[in-house]
């Protein structure tokens, strides 16, 4: 029985190679700390997950390996009046199963992402209306002008209607329990360059190259396996010993270690993600600080004797290893809305910070809790351990709490009250537009307009909120960007916030694959190529 | 019924013991999710109602044998206890068999040869297996036999083939092979300690009326030492044996995060970080099971080994 097996898969191997010789199978295995927890595109609002999924899935748009917008399933788009976008869709593209992809799946995948426990809600909601002028034409109608719409839809992936509605997996795989067994948890059915052939969640997830791809790619991997390895010195030996090409993130403090062995090198480069402090700057008094009846923090003499205490190159040097990359500005040089001539960091002058609080009327300073997570950030413990020291040489003292994030996030974010004083956060906006950090963490707290959800120390300038909302339907990039610019500018001289760093991305890597690091830390296959 | 009272008492600190551990609602959804949305997610997974009721439900759903949706997976949590048992099972089973097999003998020989040189040189290794912590075995051993050797995988269970619902790796060479170091890892533990006290017992057979006067009747050493004076030795190295069982699948938990083992103990280490619940109340419960299961065998054991128990009952 055994020897038939092994017989039929030997002639099934010969059949393989006779019918496709110029193509060598190529396996590329590698490691990420976190897992792969679903397969459902709507499920959750990840960026791990989702550029994972990105290599089954895509959306209308879809990112180069520069994060850059390019046209994925839909060939081309224009602008017909300011809320209404005409799609072209790709012609001759199949999902894994060979069904062809059409404009009602497009609509079926929106539908399909608004639908109860769906975490992209808020991505599918910027589309209002989708009409169908045929099977690969569509206008898609936004609820107000959004120049943003393209990165939008990036991450909204499509699934097929028929196959999605054979295996009754109509709505999103959603965490309560009336929704069990959602067949697309656990399997996948896309139109991306490669296909999952077996997925056990945090155990081992493998995928196979979909040879029927609409695009030509760069990559010449057959087979992908991925494993997470939630231990950093685990990923590290699996990685030098040769059983891994890419493991990823890496401890900065063993990039030595990396560099000694052979066959490997770390991979460096800056995230587009900006680790900065926010303050309480709209409580009366803060909450925990040993000043009553008013709140230090609203004075900016405060908020600037901060930013001057904090030495933003030691940080980089001793605690990042040279690896991060200082700022004076909310968003990452990848991002939209950059503005090069802000991005210069506060100067670091401890004897004008002094003076400052002492002109501010706290001349022996005072006390503070700062509320930090510690398994969230790269060092994220470590930075606001440096912080706290920086802080007590101009007299503040600053009591730590460094938590884990469920901890953290519990505490500090809006289903917590907002419960902190001073606090470590970093962001990156999922549009890779400044927008989204306009509207998140730089207006002013608003639960009925959603914004400032995420603006925990409720700096508020209502002067941003105007241009944020402009920002937010201006067409024009040029006028757009001129308004983004003076928010950042606001924002910079009133000391709204105290931005530190991009942190960096870092990952090993074998020599005998070549790979894309992406500034969302995304691993996108498209680009991985087995060197020869 | 002591075994009902234990189990609920488990699942009650258990239980209580959550609320300290973290929101889960924000390892749930993404950055951009809603408040409105939040506070729905929490109403529907029930996470607002009192503690005592929370537990109810939770008591009421386990005995039938349901511990819920993982929040993470969004599958049923005992299809993936299910799925991981074997991993950790076939684990604890092979170090268990390593630490016996290896412990009595080295016990057995350290006993009887106490003035040897290898019997010191045992002795005091085997003090530095008690006093290493597993993390650091562990690391030591990838890095000594998997990165520097290559011999053996620094990580996971190698290939696996699937039995029913059982995935076992006894049974490829890659399997095998993967199992070799977490076992040592997990077994070394165990090994020195059931190697001490087989020592400390036997020394003290040793001295007993009863094995000096089989000597007196001129009976072969073999037949004293390995007969009469081991068979002596066994009852408490039963007891430990059994209990440290127990320990060895509970204890998996280092072993297998530093070898990315793909069991429960990985599983709940990881249900921790990310505040899945339901994995952590169906893994306390299960392990609270296993204890209390392998203390009712340890009693059944002492029956057959000692006879002074049956005759008591007769």
């Amino acid at each position: 029985m055994k020897l038939r097996h092994g017989l039929m898969a030997a002639a099934a191997a010969a059949a393989i190679a006779v019918a496709a010789p110029a193509v060598k199978a190529e396996t590329f295995k590698y490691a990420f700390q976190g897992n792969l927890s679903s397969l459902d595109p709507h499920s959750l609002n990840e960026t791990f997950l989702l550029v994972s999924l990105g290599n089954i899935y895509e959306g209308l748009s879809i990112y180069d390996d520069n994060l850059g917008i390019q046209p994925g399933l839909a060939e081309s788009w224009e602008t017909i009046e300011p809320t209404k976008w005409k799609f072209n869709l790709r012609k001759g593209v199949k999902f894994h199963n060979g069904n062809d992809f059409t404009a009602a799946d497009v609509v079926f995948s929106w539908q399909r992402a608004l639908s109860e426990g769906s975490d992209q809600k808020v991505r599918a909601s910027k589309i209002k209306a989708i009409e169908v002028i045929d099977d690969h034409t569509i206008i898609i109608e936004t609820p107000a002008p959004n120049p943003i719409l393209t990165s939008d839809l990036v991450f909204i992936y499509m699934m097929d209607k028929e196959w999605s509605e054979k295996n009754n997996t109509t709505s999103a795989t959603s965490a309560s329990a009336d929704n069990t067994g959602n067949y697309a948890n656990l399997h996948s059915n896309g139109t991306g360059p490669f296909k999952v052939i077996d997925h056990k969640a945090d155990v081992k997830t493998t995928f196979d190259r979909n040879t029927a791809y609409w695009s030509k790619i760069k990559s010449n991997v057959t087979k992908v396996e991925f494993t997470p390895i939630k231990e950093a010195a685990t990923r590290v030996a699996a990685l030098i010993s040769g059983e891994l090409d890419l493991v990823y993130p890496i401890p900065v403090q063993d990039w030595k270690r990396l560099d000694a062995a052979e066959g490997v090198k770390a991979l460096a480069g800056p995230e587009a993600r900006t680790i900065f402090l926010g303050m309480d700057q709209s409580r009366d008094e803060l909450l925990y600080s040993n000043i009553k009846g008013k709140n230090p923090f609203k004075d900016i003499r405060v908020r600037q004797a901060f930013a001057h205490a904090l030495n933003l190159e030691a940080i980089k040097k001793k605690v990042m290893r040279g690896a991060a990359t200082p700022t004076g500005l909310m968003v990452a040089p990848q991002i939209n809305g950059f503005v090069e001539e802000l991005n210069t960091p506060y100067a670091y002058d401890p004897a004008k910070s002094r003076a400052l609080l002492t002109e501010a009327g706290y001349p022996d300073g005072f006390e503070v809790t700062m509320d930090c997570p510690n398994n969230r950030y790269v060092n994220d413990e470590k930075i606001c351990q440096a912080a706290v020291s920086m802080l007590a040489k101009v007299g503040v003292k600053v009591d730590l709490l460094a938590q884990p994030k469920s901890k953290y996030f519990g505490k500090v974010l809006s289903s917590g009250g907002f419960d902190t004083s001073f606090y470590l956060l970093g962001w990156t906006p999922g549009t890779m537009d400044s927008e989204n950090v306009l509207s998140s963490l730089l207006s002013c707290q608003n639960k009925e307009t959603k914004t400032g959800l995420f603006n925990l120390g409720n700096y508020c300038n209502p002067r941003v909120d105007e241009l944020t909302k402009k920002v937010g339907s201006e067409t024009d990039q040029a006028k757009r960007n001129a308004m983004i610019k003076e928010i950042f500018q606001i924002v910079k001289d009133e000391y709204g916030y105290l931005p530190l760093h991009q942190q960096p991305l870092s990952w090993g890597v074998s020599d005998r694959v070549t790979v894309s690091q992406r500034a969302d830390n995304g691993l996108d296959f498209r680009y991985v190529v087995v060197n020869k | 019924m002591q075994s009902v009272i234990v189990m609920f008492t488990v699942g009650l600190i258990a239980f209580s013991m959550f609320r300290f551990v973290g929101d889960p609602i924000n390892n749930m959804v993404g950055q951009d999710t809603s408040e409105q949305e939040r506070i729905e997610l929490r109403e529907r997974l029930g996470l607002n109602d009192p503690f005592l009721v929370q537990f109810g439900r939770f008591s009421l759903n386990a005995v039938q044998g349901d511990f819920g949706l993982s929040y993470k997976y969004r599958v049923p949590v005992s299809e993936m206890i299910a799925e991981r048992m074997p991993a950790t099972l076939e684990l604890a089973f092979v170090a268990a068999i390593l630490s016996l097999a290896i412990g009595i003998p080295l016990g057995v020989y350290t006993a009887l040869k106490r003035h040897s040189f290898l019997s010191k040189l045992i002795m005091t290794t085997s003090l530095i297996g008690v006093s290493l912590p597993t993390f650091l075995t562990g690391i030591m051993l990838i890095l000594f036999f998997g990165v520097v050797l290559r011999w053996l995988p620094t990580f996971g269970r190698g290939d696996v083939i699937e039995l029913g619902s059982w995935s076992t790796g006894f049974l490829t060479a890659s399997g095998l092979k993967s199992l070799i170091l977490p076992s040592i890892t997990l077994a070394l533990f165990q090994l020195t300690l059931i190697m001490r006290l087989v020592r400390a017992e036997m020394l003290e057979v040793l001295r007993t009326d009863f094995v000096k006067f089989a000597k007196a009747r001129g009976l072969p050493n073999r037949l004293v030492n390995f007969k009469h004076a081991l068979k002596n030795t066994l009852v408490p190295v039963i007891t430990i044996t059994g209990l440290q069982l127990g320990s060895l699948i509970a204890f998996a938990i280092i072993t297998e995060s530093v070898f990315q083992w793909p069991g429960m103990g990985l599983l709940f280490i990881q249900a921790i970080a990310d505040v899945d619940i339901p994995i952590m109340a169906a893994y306390l419960v299960l392990i609270a099971f296993f204890f209390v299961m392998i203390n009712m065998i340890v009693d059944i054991l002492y029956y057959a080994v000692d006879p002074r128990l049956r005759a008591d009952n007769e």
